[in-house]
């Protein structure tokens, strides 16, 4: 029996109960919401309607914001064409308010999409300027055109008709709006869970991380951005039906501001902050509204004065927003692990000693400087290979080379029999190549199973849409037990639950090597893994990668601590000044003077210095 | 006067939970030139940062015989404290001569004019470029003018980051021996090497950092023939 | 078409730059900001508004609300100023950081009190107007940004949308739902040739590209001017030399605030300005911005008054549809960048 299959049953064996406190909690919670509707006197139930669709909205935001780090102030925007689109179908054209939700998520996700593929690729600020100006311009033109009701808006509006009955009462429309959120947030969890829910918490990491694992950050980006602009449409579509009539003014980019407020006050990280967040602020507008003009002896929004501090507050004082303080009184769920259906096929390994990376003449230009200066060294299949040289030497630059982060100026680099110098990070690492990082790039907030689940996301395929409706879970199945099977590799199996912001340096760095490991590649880069470990760490790691030595896998490993080194690889390929300076076993190169002097420095005799 | 001039004791800097300098000391005398030397990943950068500043620490700073704790990066600076970093963080959209003008900012009230004349002698390649930008001077002119830049806060104590990184020998040896120059004129230095032969030529004092901690130290002139130094930087 | 009509054309044409060169103004604001603290300044159309309305209130004779705000702003910075003080074990510095920020809080109370009566003469009242707005921008920089020095660009930024719902609702409370226009500092016309072009149109221009030439030499030419320059080109560096990046982040609100109370002032003859106006204004400047990429002060300028001319002639031709032409105009600009923009992956180190 493989040595984690022990291990993954025991892990199964453990699951937490169908029903944990948890769920308890949140089924007894889920009755109360449900009996609300029909408790709560008729203007309350408004009230709740509209902090269910503001849910809704603010559930995109954090989407958007909290997990990939990008926003967006013109989701108003984006409820505003699905309210018009069906108040547009359904008055005009007498059609079915079931067809005007579909049309909205359309033509909402096609402008995402536009707005997406033009701000998405430059930096993150971008995407929330285009968003305000993107939200003026709608508002304008909602409130200019004749067709749309201009600034007095469209009347009249259908009501939802569920199995022939027509949703006119508050109490049967919160009943929709209840669904549509429940809805929502299952999606959003399932998303979050999942291999994609993964590479996008990952996108934050920067672009050289999340390509590494073959996620391309680009189209991550637009996708999510349109997902999370579609929930807009659907709270549009929602409100639409429940007011029965619309106008600009819900719409506007000030209303758009709004929702992000809800998310980051409530808690820009949690699907359950923005719920919190949606009422709190719905609440205390309601009862602003009423204090505050009475105070100031005035008429106006002043609410907006107390809701800006609240946000400023928010983001000097407690940036997670405020659900993480309930969060941390409510009993948390153990990851269950599932039953394995199918394994993912694994890769064809080289035989040993065959040609597995070859470098020819590489040359990498900045400007005036050439950082790596044709340099040629081969890595065959089996082998430990060390790549050292003093700081500045262009060990980085063959690094980045070879993992496809800095294509070549020009040279040659194969790897696994195909040419790889113009290659993009995703595509090498598509090929067998995986890599760690010099400065640790884990999930903190997530368990050490799910970052090591991370390093299979290119054996996996599901998509987003498949994600949100957990039509995944074989794969998902199949990629919690490489996981396991790789922690237990490398002898981190028993904090398998635990979060990876809780280990140390030395535990984290091996935690990257288990994540490169679930790739299933047939090269490992290693970059300074060594670098900030304590001796008893650096031992540990030295055992690990002796460990994978003996087992057949091959590494190339950039590394400065010389007594790792020299008592793991193979050979070593040592850099100087951009140049290979030489090449050979450790017993030579520690023997070779060029390589003394390049360490040691030049000799700078007193006739020097005189 | 004699005596230290900067003396560090127990010093201990942490990057989240990861301990970059485990309780380093060590003292620079007026007058000296004391290098740390080490392998990459040693600390000697979080040393220098530590000591100038630039990132919180805890454990004894004396800088002429004050202690540094709750004196901010920019008073230090005013009071002679000048580094010149690893990553040499010059204004490089910026002429030679703002980079230069700039360094004096900390003592823009005094008049600054000679030591403008004085860094132009030292090093008359800036002279030359003076009105190009600095992005565009070549590495071992942006060292240079990294050094130029320090010593026009007239410092009493320059910190030099690794100056040979990315240099050709022979600019390593310019360097080197201008820093010579500037001690023999009075200055004290306190130098950051892996480039540990041609460091340990120009010193009074040396210290070798290894994990954090300071392994050996004394005369430069002892450690350089010390084997354990080759050991501890090709491996045992 | 209607517009290039000779007897319309040169006047939408003097119009657009005259509006163009206050975006233009706070183009360069937006982009000195960003540069040198990161911070995508969103409130910077509410001191427009502030100059406007505090002009306009001096004219009137009364006190302007912005006394009110600037009390408020300078009672919580100094208290938030003297905590951090007495925290640090400095204590006395705490008590002076708060009897200093009373006594001027005081004087400035009488002096506006017996000044704003008065109706001095125009100039003097653009002096006061100048001296309340302006110091708003590094008060709100300490209460608000400071505390935030090291977050992300995007934290800054919900911070600062948050400020300008804060800024707008204040406004609504000091200065009343009314809105206000400014006396123009000239009146009567300038003949050239066959285009009349008022002059205070000129003087707008005229002033706008004075202080962008003073804004010039300041950067060019003095050492504190550089040193702003130098924090945006390279923190570390810049804290080296003695800078430091709260000193930088005070002086650029400062001039920010400063431009933007002159801008209130330019364009309040020719715009009714409300306690809301700013959003809309601020934005067309940030447009400038954008088409300088937030870096560049020349194309930022130049954006600007492009904006500015697109909208004269499209609230001439179309003008019901003005503001979501110039909204819209973004899309192709950030396309464009988009396109210009190489995409290189941040360096792992």
């Amino acid at each position: 029996m493989f040595p984690g299959e022990r291990m993954i049953r025991q892990a199964i064996a453990t699951n937490p109960p169908r029903f944990t406190p948890r769920v308890l909690l949140g089924a007894g919670l889920a009755l109360l919401v449900l009996a609300l509707p029909l408790l709560l006197p008729l203007f309350k139930v408004t009230v709740m309607t509209n902090i269910m669709i503001f849910a809704i909205v603010a559930i995109g935001l954090v989407l958007l914001t909290g997990v990939v780090g990008l926003t967006s102030f013109g989701h108003a925007a984006f409820m505003g064409v699905g309210a018009y689109t069906t108040a547009v179908l359904t008055t005009h054209y007498h059609l079915s308010p079931w067809l005007g939700l579909p049309a909205g998520l359309l033509v909402t996700g096609l402008i995402a999409w536009f707005l997406g593929v033009v701000t998405l690729r430059m930096s993150g600020h971008y995407l929330p300027l285009a968003t305000i100006a993107w939200g003026m311009s709608l508002f304008y033109t909602f409130g200019n055109t004749p067709a749309l009701g201009g600034f007095t808006g469209l009347t009249d509006i259908p009501p939802v008709t569920v199995l022939g009955t027509a949703l006119t009462s508050p109490r049967q429309y919160a009943y929709l709006s209840l669904l549509c959120l429940v809805v929502v947030m299952l999606l959003t969890a399932f998303l979050l869970q999942s291999r994609v829910g993964r590479a996008l918490r990952a996108l934050r990491g920067g672009p050289v991380v999340a390509e590494a694992f073959g996620v391309n950050n680009f189209r991550m980006k637009v996708e999510v951005f349109m997902i999370s602009a579609m929930y807009a449409s659907l709270a549009g579509w929602l409100y639409a039906h429940s007011q029965r009539f619309v106008n600009p003014t819900p719409f506007s980019v000030h209303e758009g501001i709004n929702y992000l407020f809800m998310a980051v006050v409530g808690g820009i990280n949690y699907i359950l902050g923005a719920v919190f967040g949606a009422a709190l602020i719905t609440q205390l507008r309601e009862w602003l509204q009423d204090l505050l003009p009475k105070l100031l002896h005035a008429q106006g929004s002043f609410e907006i004065i107390v809701f800006g501090i609240l946000v400023i507050l928010t983001l000097q004082f407690a940036r997670r927003g405020l659900w993480p303080l309930i969060e941390r009184f409510l009993p948390q769920d153990r990851l269950r692990i599932l039953p394995q259906q199918s394994a993912f096929p694994e890769r064809a390994k080289p035989a040993p000693g065959t040609p597995l990376l070859s470098v020819r003449s590489a040359l990498k230009q900045f400007g005036g400087l050439k950082a790596v200066n044709d340099v040629s060294f081969d890595l065959n299949a089996g082998e430990i290979l060390g790549l050292i040289g003093p700081n500045g030497a262009g060990k980085s630059t063959m690094f980045n080379l070879i993992t496809g982060v800095n294509p070549a100026t020009s040279g040659q680099i194969t790897f696994a029999g195909q040419e790889i110098g113009k290659a993009g990070a995703g595509a090498i690492h598509r090929l067998g190549l995986a890599r760690t990082f010099q400065h640790v790039h884990l999930l903190p907030d997530l368990t050490l199973l799910e970052n090591t689940m991370l390093g299979g996301y290119a054996r996996a395929k599901a998509g987003m849409v498949q994600s949100m409706l957990h039509l995944e879970r074989a794969e998902e199945a199949a990629l919690q037990h490489e996981a396991l099977r790789q922690l237990e590799r490398v002898g981190l199996a028993a904090q398998a639950f635990e979060l990876a912001g809780n280990l140390a340096l030395g535990q984290q760095r091996i935690l990257e090597v288990a994540r490169a490991l679930v790739a299933d590649p047939t090269l490992l880069l290693l970059d300074e893994p060594a670098a900030g470990l304590r001796y008893g760490e650096k031992q540990e790691l030295s055992a690990l990668l002796k460990r994978l030595r003996d087992e057949g896998v091959t590494i190339l490993i950039v590394e400065h601590d010389m007594d790792l080194v020299m008592n793991l690889v193979d050979r070593l390929v040592v850099m100087n000044y951009g140049q290979k300076l030489a090449e050979g076993t450790p017993a030579e190169i520690r023997q070779n003077g060029a390589v003394r002097e390049a360490y040691l420095g030049v000799d700078m005799t007193e006739d020097g210095a005189a | 006067m004699s005596g230290n001039l900067l003396e560090v004791s127990d010093l201990h800097t942490r990057y989240g939970r990861v301990e970059a300098l485990s309780g380093v000391s060590l003292s620079v005398p007026q007058g000296h030139i004391v290098s740390v030397i080490g392998a990459n990943g040693a600390g000697k950068t979080t040393l220098m940062n530590s000591v100038m500043g630039l990132l919180p620490s805890q454990g004894t700073v004396l800088y002429g015989g004050e202690p540094m704790h709750n004196v901010p990066l920019e008073a230090r600076v005013a009071r002679g404290m000048c580094l010149v970093p690893e990553r040499r963080d010059l204004f490089a959209s910026m002429s030679v001569q703002d980079n230069l003008t700039l360094g004096a900012y900390s003592r823009r009230r005094e008049s600054w004019k000679a030591d403008l004349d004085d860094v132009y002698r030292r090093f008359p390649r800036l002279l030359e470029r003076r009105t190009q930008l600095a992005g565009t001077l070549s590495g071992g002119e942006q060292q240079m003018l990294a050094i130029g830049r320090a010593l026009m806060g007239k410092p009493k104590l320059l910190l030099l980051d690794e100056p040979s990184l990315g240099l050709a020998p022979l600019i390593v040896r310019d360097i080197l021996l201008m820093v010579k120059h500037l001690r023999d004129d009075g200055l004290t230095v306190l130098l950051v090497e892996q480039n540990a032969r041609a460091s340990l030529a120009i010193s009074d004092e040396a210290y070798v950092l290894e994990t954090g901690a300071v392994k050996m130290s004394g005369p430069a002139a002892e450690l350089i023939r010390n084997p354990e130094l080759t050991a501890s930087y090709l491996g045992g | 078409m209607q517009i290039f009509d000779p007897s319309i054309f040169p006047v939408l044409f003097a119009d657009g730059l005259t509006n163009g060169a206050v975006y233009a103004l706070l183009a360069l604001a937006l982009v000195l900001v960003f540069s040198v603290t990161r911070v995508i300044f969103i409130p910077i159309g509410e001191f427009v508004v502030f100059g406007t309305l505090t002009l306009a209130a001096l004219q009137s004779g009364k006190v302007p609300g912005t006394l009110g705000l600037l009390l408020v702003l300078l009672g919580v910075a100094a208290i938030m100023q003297a905590f951090g003080q007495f925290r640090a074990g400095q204590s006395s510095r705490g008590l002076t950081t708060l009897v200093g920020g009373a006594v001027i809080g005081a004087v400035l109370w009488f002096a506006i009190g017996a000044l704003a009566p008065m109706k001095l003469p125009l100039l003097l009242q653009s002096l006061i107007t100048l001296l309340l707005v302006a110091p708003l921008g590094p008060l709100i920089y300490r209460v608000v940004y400071q505390p935030l020095q090291n977050a992300t660009v995007l934290v800054l930024l919900i911070a600062s949308v948050a400020l300008h719902m804060v800024l707008s609702g204040l406004a609504l409370v000091f200065f009343g739902p009314e809105g206000s226009r400014t006396p123009p500092f000239l009146s009567g016309d300038l003949k050239l040739g066959q285009v009349t072009v008022s002059q205070q149109s000129l003087l707008v221009i005229l002033a706008s590209a004075m202080l962008m030439m003073g804004l010039f030499f300041f950067f060019e030419r003095t050492m504190i001017g550089k040193a702003l320059r130098a924090t945006a080109v390279n923190r570390v560096g810049a804290r080296l030399v003695g800078i430091s990046p709260t000193a930088s982040g005070t002086l650029t609100f400062l001039l920010a605030a400063l431009i933007g109370g002159v801008s209130g002032m330019l364009i309040g003859p020719s715009v009714a300005m409300g306690y809301d106006s700013g959003f809309l204004i601020g934005l067309k400047g940030f447009i400038g911005a954008i088409i300088g990429g937030l870096v560049s002060f020349p194309l930022a300028a130049g954006g600007a008054v492009l904006v500015g001319l697109i909208e004269s002639f499209a609230s001439f031709s179309l003008s019901a549809w003005k503001e979501v032409i110039v909204f819209t105009l973004i899309l192709p600009v950030l396309l464009w960048r988009s396109l210009i923009t190489k995409h290189i992956p941040e360096d792992e180190e």
